[in-house]
């Protein structure tokens, strides 16, 4: 198959994400800076939040949705073997989005929508950063009606096969999102930018916390989703072994895509607004939503062991040395799952309900999000760039030994960043302060972890300039005549036979979703329009 | 309402699952190391629910609404009852207003050992409130009162941070809670006369 239209789509989309995340990581790294007040001259509330407001905006919802949707539209069409459907309204969704970042960029850069990635109203910013964010959403959904679509016609024109596990996973993470960008597009529809352009007085935060929510847990899943297709799909093979288990696979990344949904409460701990019995609801399918992680641990040490047997691993740890740790993908993993194991233990507490009171809205979260998102999933978005560069561009990669220092230097930078982090959080330190000026003795504790946070920062920012510079030289070098690479899927170590419908369909799980949602988000929605609310004015800041 | 076509129903459906269930390969292992996840979720589920349901340990969320751009003309938080009150029954109540960049009012003393409910409402944005190393952490939303009771074990000197993002000057957003031991703490003498009618 001639697939160039198809791999400039992909590298479209992917140079977008990349060319996002160098920016927000100079951005970072400033912001550790200005916050340690290690240099006055630095310090400025305006700029700081400016910064910190865009580095959520292009780590959180640019990096990632551009991401995402580059990776989907190779696996769609290498997995299936089929050209993307209808590439013009593929691109059609590309520069809308683009269109979007530009639109939301200008307020944000220019002090004019300093309200951090999470909106916050009734504080309230410049009517185009919530039009721009709106037009991304737009046109990432456009790309999800493309991958649902394929995945359907795929399995019309293949009746009784099974759907590529990898296409599976594609097609519920778009399910997913569909599904989790309906309230936080619901908050900017109804709430945020009717409230910006003046055309009403006043917002309940209260509900637009309650929509926020909504959104905020499965995001987090749309963006680890591809890492873990990562996992299963190319790691095994990369590791010269097999997939421990095809049908647990699927099985993870349903129970991931049904239950990230219902449980957005425990964002929502602390607030005022939701009664505790539905807290306490959301916590326990909180809980629940660590059942597919687990597994997916299993599964992928599962298929590490077999390759490392299969490399003449013995013993009972014998086979972690034969591993292939100068291979990309499989560092990546190792060093992926080690953040995974540290970022999960942090979410434990998050997660449990009361608990949650010693370190909610303390520099533990920012510190448990960048273990958990920067470090593991990230990581995997870096192995996939050095696994799908040089197939997208046909030309080898520039160089595989600056890949795997910066892999490396990308894992010591994060667990020197984000170890401190959490200090500083159990030590009461609030996040999104731009600077410390409390007059109390309990902030000179806090000083030594503020200036280690920088050199963790000065470390990653290094590691993300070499990852950039990699991929540049690899897109300006000489065409390779010889090049021939293709995407190799990993096989199951059991053949699969033909699989139950609902591991190979997802309109049950629609249903299973719709029926979820509706107990766990109904009555805490409609709530707000039965009570005695009322609303708050717009506010600056 | 007729249940049973709905009940049979469902019957049918869960007997397809299941036997669908039991169709798919997995591993004994695997099968083994699911049993165990489980289990350890189940302990941690049930910890919390047994904590939240015996022995009431729940986050702030109690639903009530309020007015935040009318509260100087509120009764309840009208100047003269902020602060350190005691009600009829003995309980202690602190009122307090977040507003940008500070808590008010911008003192209180509080006893040691002793239930203390915190009522505190914004008067502007969102704003959030912890006391570090304790569990006296709630957001304060406004057009909500977030109530919450807790009991300080040590006296001493505790800052009063507001934790979310408020505005350009957040940083600034904080103030100190005294809490003194029980037997040096009267209630007279933090407890403001109620003010003289005005109306």
């Amino acid at each position: 198959m001639n697939d160039a239209a198809e791999r400039k789509l992909a590298l479209s989309h992917l140079w977008v994400a990349f060319a996002a995340f160098i920016v927000a990581c100079f951005m970072g790294e400033y912001q550790v800076l200005e916050r340690s007040g290690l240099i006055p001259a630095l310090e400025s509330p305006t700029v700081y939040f400016a910064s910190v407001s865009t580095h959520g905006v292009l780590m959180a919802f640019v990096l990632t949705t551009f991401f995402i949707m580059g990776f989907g539209y190779t696996i769609a069409s290498t997995s299936l073997k089929q050209p993307i459907w209808n590439k013009p309204l593929a691109w059609g969704a590309f520069w809308l989005a683009l269109f979007g970042v530009v639109l939301a960029a200008i307020p944000l850069l220019t002090g004019k929508a300093s309200v951090l990635y999470t909106f916050y109203p009734p504080i309230v910013a410049h009517a185009a950063f919530y039009i721009g964010a709106t037009l991304l959403v737009v046109g990432s959904w456009i790309w999800c009606t493309i991958m649902l679509v394929m995945f359907t016609q795929w399995k019309k024109a293949n009746p009784g096969q099974n759907v590529p596990l990898a296409m599976f996973a594609t097609a519920a993470n778009a399910m997913l999102w569909l599904w989790a960008s309906a309230g936080v597009a619901l908050e900017v529809l109804f709430q945020l930018i009717p409230f910006s352009l003046g055309w009403v007085d006043d917002i309940d935060p209260g509900l637009a916390r309650t929509l926020f929510a909504w959104t905020l847990h499965p995001i987090v899943y749309f963006w680890l989703i591809p890492a873990y297709t990562a996992f299963y799909v190319f790691v095994p093979k990369q590791a010269g072994g097999f997939l421990f288990s095809d049908e647990m696979a699927r099985m993870a990344f349903i129970v991931l895509a049904v239950f990230a949904l219902p449980i957005g409460f425990h964002h929502l701990y602390m607030d005022p607004e939701q009664a505790k019995g539905w807290k306490l609801l959301h916590g326990v399918g909180t809980f629940v939503v660590a059942l597919p992680t687990l597994v997916t641990g299993f599964t992928v040490i599962a298929s590490l062991e077999i390759a490392g047997r299969l490399r003449g691993g013995k013993g009972l740890f014998g086979w972690i040395g034969t591993l292939p740790w100068t291979n990309s993908m499989v560092l990546s993993v190792i060093l992926s799952l080690l953040m995974l194991i540290f970022g999960g233990f942090g979410g434990i507490v998050n997660a449990s309900y009361a608990m949650n009171a010693m370190i909610h809205n303390t520099a533990w979260v920012p510190g448990h999000f960048h273990l958990i998102f920067a470090g593991t999933t990230v990581i995997m978005y870096f192995a996939v760039a050095y696994y799908l560069w040089p197939i997208l561009v046909r030309k080898p990669l520039f160089s595989k030994s600056m890949a795997l220092l910066q892999l490396w230097t990308w894992f010591i930078g994060m667990s020197i960043l984000t170890t401190p982090w959490h200090v500083l959080g159990l030590l009461g330190q609030p996040r999104r302060i731009s600077t410390v000026v409390y007059n109390n003795l309990l902030t000179l504790s806090w000083k030594p972890y503020e200036l280690m946070m920088i050199l963790g920062g000065m470390i990653l920012l290094g590691s993300a300039c070499l990852l950039i510079y990699n991929l540049v030289k690899t897109q300006l070098s000489p065409y390779s005549e010889t090049f021939t690479e293709e995407i190799e899927y990993a096989e199951p170590i059991h053949k699969v036979g033909v699989l139950p419908g609902y591991l190979n369909n997802l309109l049950f799980w629609n249903k299973v979703i719709a029926v979820l949602m509706a107990i766990s988000f109904g009555f805490p929605i409609l709530q707000f329009f039965f009570m005695n609310t009322f609303g708050s004015s717009a506010w600056g800041y | 309402m007729q249940t049973e076509p709905i009940k049979t129903k469902l019957d049918k459906l869960f007997e397809i699952l299941t036997t669908q269930l039991r169709e798919i390969h997995v591993d004994h292992l695997e099968r083994k190391w699911i049993a165990i996840s489980i289990l350890i979720i189940a302990l941690m589920v049930g910890i919390i629910t047994i904590d939240a349901l015996f022995h009431g340990v729940n986050p702030p969320s109690k639903v009530e609404t309020i007015d935040s751009a009318s509260l100087h003309l509120s009764k309840e938080f009208a100047e003269e009852n902020l602060g350190v009150q005691v009600d009829d029954k003995g309980n202690v109540v602190v009122r307090m207003v977040a507003g940008r960049y500070s808590f008010f009012p911008k003192h209180v003393d509080i006893p040691a050992e002793t239930s203390i409910t915190f009522r505190w409402v914004s008067m502007d944005v969102l704003h959030g409130v912890h006391i570090p190393m304790t569990n006296m952490s709630t957001m304060i939303v406004p057009g909500y009162v977030a109530e919450i009771t807790t009991t300080f074990p040590k006296p001493g000197e505790y800052p009063l941070l507001c934790n979310e993002y408020c505005g350009l000057g957040h940083n600034h957003m904080w103030s100190n809670i005294s809490v003194i031991a029980k037997e040096d703490w009267t209630a007279k003498a933090t407890t403001p006369e109620p003010a003289p009618a005005t109306k």
